[in-house]
């Protein structure tokens, strides 16, 4: 390996809502940019490169947005990238740029991931058939729950499991000031409540549909040196794709998940990542994905993730806290929402979460899913240098 | 850092319209197996896969998730895509290998553009707000900038009709006599509307030698965007292409692929480039020939690897582009070792 140590330099956000009418893209994308500018103290000269994300541009109506993009995001003259891999394409932007430094090609990157989605119709853009393909025609949540069912069928996990992960991750999601969704008081019995939607899954138990955008710098190993207080140090990155459908495919525990996880895992030297790993942000769209990628993950034996749920051990203060910042179920501006969990977890390893601080956040996990569970990006950030 | 080389190319026939689906898997097919053959490798052998298309073109969400179908990605593949030209898909690929993570990469692009109107799609690409509700199509927009250098002196009708007839061997005189399709251009000013695909095998230096007796070394690749404010830029100039031309060490170059989808983006480009007389400029036809969208950057990559391949070329320049009015350029060196 000949790869360059590379570093989160700082993070920023917007405040997401269903629809942000208050800005224009490029006002949305600047907002993000700013903060994360601000808090990796760069100035634009200080940008060598720039790689944008977002999920389908049926989303928003513009085609290959980046181009028109250009001025607003400081990239006018700079080399510019455009990634999309369906949901995980907020991670896999940050992945891309992280390569832009781990291939000692630029010092300093600024990558930035949104959605949009009140510009244009989102099921206007998922509702296209294309010929000779099966029509889901449920929406995300109708694909997805028979996933879950048959994890709930596998595992003989207790209905409540998903519940118990909708009301931590929306109280988590209280504690933080740009989340979409402010439910400090819900509970797993008004989860429990609320509208069945896509039996098993309940609408508390699923994500929003939001507008936001994340940003992140990043940098090589000078500029990870200078950053006060610490810069969160890349210690693996993973990627992996398998065809949406074929004959004997597991979409509960999806093996390109399992040998994402299992090269990210080796790549750190981790061997038990439930002891190893401190904090981790999972793509959890829907409330019972987080049982089943705790296991896909690796963090606990197949058909156990949920015990580790029910046992509170992912809520802030258990024995691996899973999205503090409330997650997908919080805010969910889709291209963005991979680079979010990434984005959460470098907060957590540098102590700027606030407070959904983890204590003592070491080593963090950031994950994203997309497609029908068939594309995974994740990587691990640790406090330290990779090897230190 | 190892150095990479470009190992294997092919292309899609270039047609005006495939019957095929518009997320490519039928042009992708039968290229995946033309490259394997071509290197003796599988798809076991391969590192990284990245692709470029675009679904505005294919008239969906997600095409690229469906053009994974021709690969036979099980066991699953570390694979990425970006919504450009799959010129920056190599771009990425080429980053890939130069961390050290793999030792090889395929990279591939498709698009149909038959399905839509490719001239109306493309005013899709404008500022949404302020430009694209007046639908200014791609090839009204190469018109005004056609124009703008025939107003300047930079060109002449004729030095456009000289472009087109370079590629097809027809008579300046009979070109200039036909009439204008969108004034000032004139048909064979105009790329023609292709479907296609293109592939490229990518690997380190040091594993290329066991695959290709003349591998083509990529000595250099950059690329740079310029502002899509049409009228905040001098568009009888290409800065970024430029910018990126500055970077690289072109000295040498004795054959250039170049990425113009029209007449007068060729000669934007070679001085751009500062290509002189002695460059064989786009042997294979260039864009004028055959544009398939997506894959037309990537190809000049390949049609210039492949006359390295052949012994045809020491060192060569190849080109691609992206966006209104060659917005966004991407240059790569390559040569024989």
């Amino acid at each position: 390996m000949t790869k360059q140590l590379t570093a989160v330099l700082g993070t920023g956000q917007t405040h997401h809502r269903a629809k942000r009418q208050d800005v224009s893209m490029p006002g949305l994308l600047r907002e993000a940019i700013d903060r994360a500018m601000t808090d990796a103290q760069v100035e634009w000269a200080d940008i060598d490169a720039v790689v944008l994300g977002k999920a389908p541009d049926l989303f928003e109506g513009v085609m290959m947005p980046e181009l028109f993009l250009a001025d607003s995001l400081g990239a006018t003259g700079k080399p510019l990238l455009r990634v999309h891999t369906a949901g995980s394409v907020g991670g896999s932007t940050a992945l891309v740029a992280a390569s832009l430094i781990q291939a000692g090609v630029h010092r300093r990157v600024l990558t930035v991931a949104y959605e949009k989605q009140s510009e244009s119709n989102a099921m206007w853009g998922l509702s296209i058939l294309p010929p000779f393909q099966m029509p889901v025609g449920a929406g995300a949540g109708g694909y997805f729950a028979p996933h879950v069912r048959s994890y709930i069928r596998r595992s003989g996990a207790p209905e409540h499991v998903g519940a118990i992960v909708a009301a931590k991750d929306r109280r988590n999601g209280a504690l933080n000031p740009y989340a979409h969704l402010q439910q400090a008081d819900i509970t797993v019995e008004s989860v429990q409540k609320s509208q069945m939607l896509w039996d098993p899954i309940r609408y508390d138990e699923t994500c929003p549909s939001s507008d936001g955008a994340c940003a992140m710098v990043l940098g090589d190993e000078a500029a990870g040196d200078a950053v006060e207080g610490g810069a969160a140090w890349v210690h693996a990155t993973a990627m992996r794709t398998e065809p949406t459908t074929f004959a004997g495919r597991d979409q509960v525990n999806p093996r390109a998940g399992q040998e994402a996880a299992a090269a990210l895992w080796a790549e750190a030297g981790i061997t038990d990542p439930m002891s190893e790993v401190d904090v981790a942000e999972i793509y959890v769209p829907f409330s019972w994905f987080e049982p089943m990628w705790l296991e896909n993950l690796g963090f606990a034996p197949e058909g156990e993730g949920w015990k580790v749920t029910e046992a509170g051990e992912t809520a802030i203060g258990g024995r691996l806290p899973c999205n503090p910042s409330g997650g997908v179920l919080s805010s969910n501006p889709i291209g963005a929402s991979g680079m979010l969990r990434f984005s959460e977890a470098a907060k957590q390893v540098m102590g700027r979460a606030g407070d959904y601080q983890v204590d003592g956040a070491r080593r963090a996990l950031g994950h994203a899913y997309g497609g029908g569970s068939q594309y995974f990006s994740m990587w691990l950030v640790g406090s330290e240098k990779p090897g230190s | 850092m190892p150095d990479v080389a470009i190992a294997g190319f092919a292309k899609a026939p270039n047609v005006r319209e495939t019957p095929g689906t518009t997320n490519g898997v039928e042009m992708l097919v039968p290229i995946f197996a033309e490259v394997f053959s071509q290197t003796g490798l599988s798809k076991q052998d391969i590192g990284f896969w990245c692709s470029g298309s675009s679904d505005y073109l294919a008239g969906r969400a997600f095409s690229f998730i469906a053009a994974v179908d021709a690969i036979g990605a099980f066991p699953p593949i570390h694979e990425s895509h970006v919504e450009m030209d799959a010129a920056w898909a190599l771009y990425e690929a080429w980053l890939k290998i130069k961390t050290g993570e793999v030792e090889t990469a395929l990279v591939y692009g498709f698009g149909k553009s038959s399905a839509g109107q490719l001239r109306r799609v493309l005013a899709l690409q404008l500022d949404p707000y302020v430009v694209t509700p007046l639908w200014p199509d791609s090839v009204s927009i190469a018109g005004i900038q056609a124009r703008l250098g025939l107003e300047a002196g930079l060109w002449s009708e004729k030095d456009l009709a000289e472009v087109a007839a370079r590629g097809t061997g027809k008579d300046v005189a009979e070109l200039l006599d036909t009439p204008y399709y969108a004034d000032p251009l004139r048909r064979h000013d105009i790329a023609p509307i292709t479907d296609g695909a293109a592939v490229i095998v990518l690997s380190t230096v040091e594993r290329v030698r066991d695959i290709v007796e003349h591998p083509a070394v990529i000595t250099g690749i950059e690329h740079r965007v310029d502002s899509p404010v049409l009228g905040a830029r001098d568009l009888t100039r290409s800065p970024s292409t430029e910018a990126a031309a500055k970077a690289l060490d072109l000295d040498g170059v004795d054959l250039a692929e170049l990425h113009a989808p029209f007449t007068h983006q060729e000669l934007i480009l070679r001085s751009a480039l500062g290509l002189g007389d002695g460059v064989k400029i786009n042997p294979s036809g260039g864009a004028l020939a055959a544009n398939p969208m997506f894959s037309a950057g990537l190809a000049r990559i390949g049609e210039a690897a492949a006359r390295i391949h052949r012994g045809e070329s020491r060192k060569a320049v190849a080109h691609a582009t992206s966006g209104p009015a060659l917005q966004q350029n991407l240059v790569t060196v390559l040569e024989a070792r």
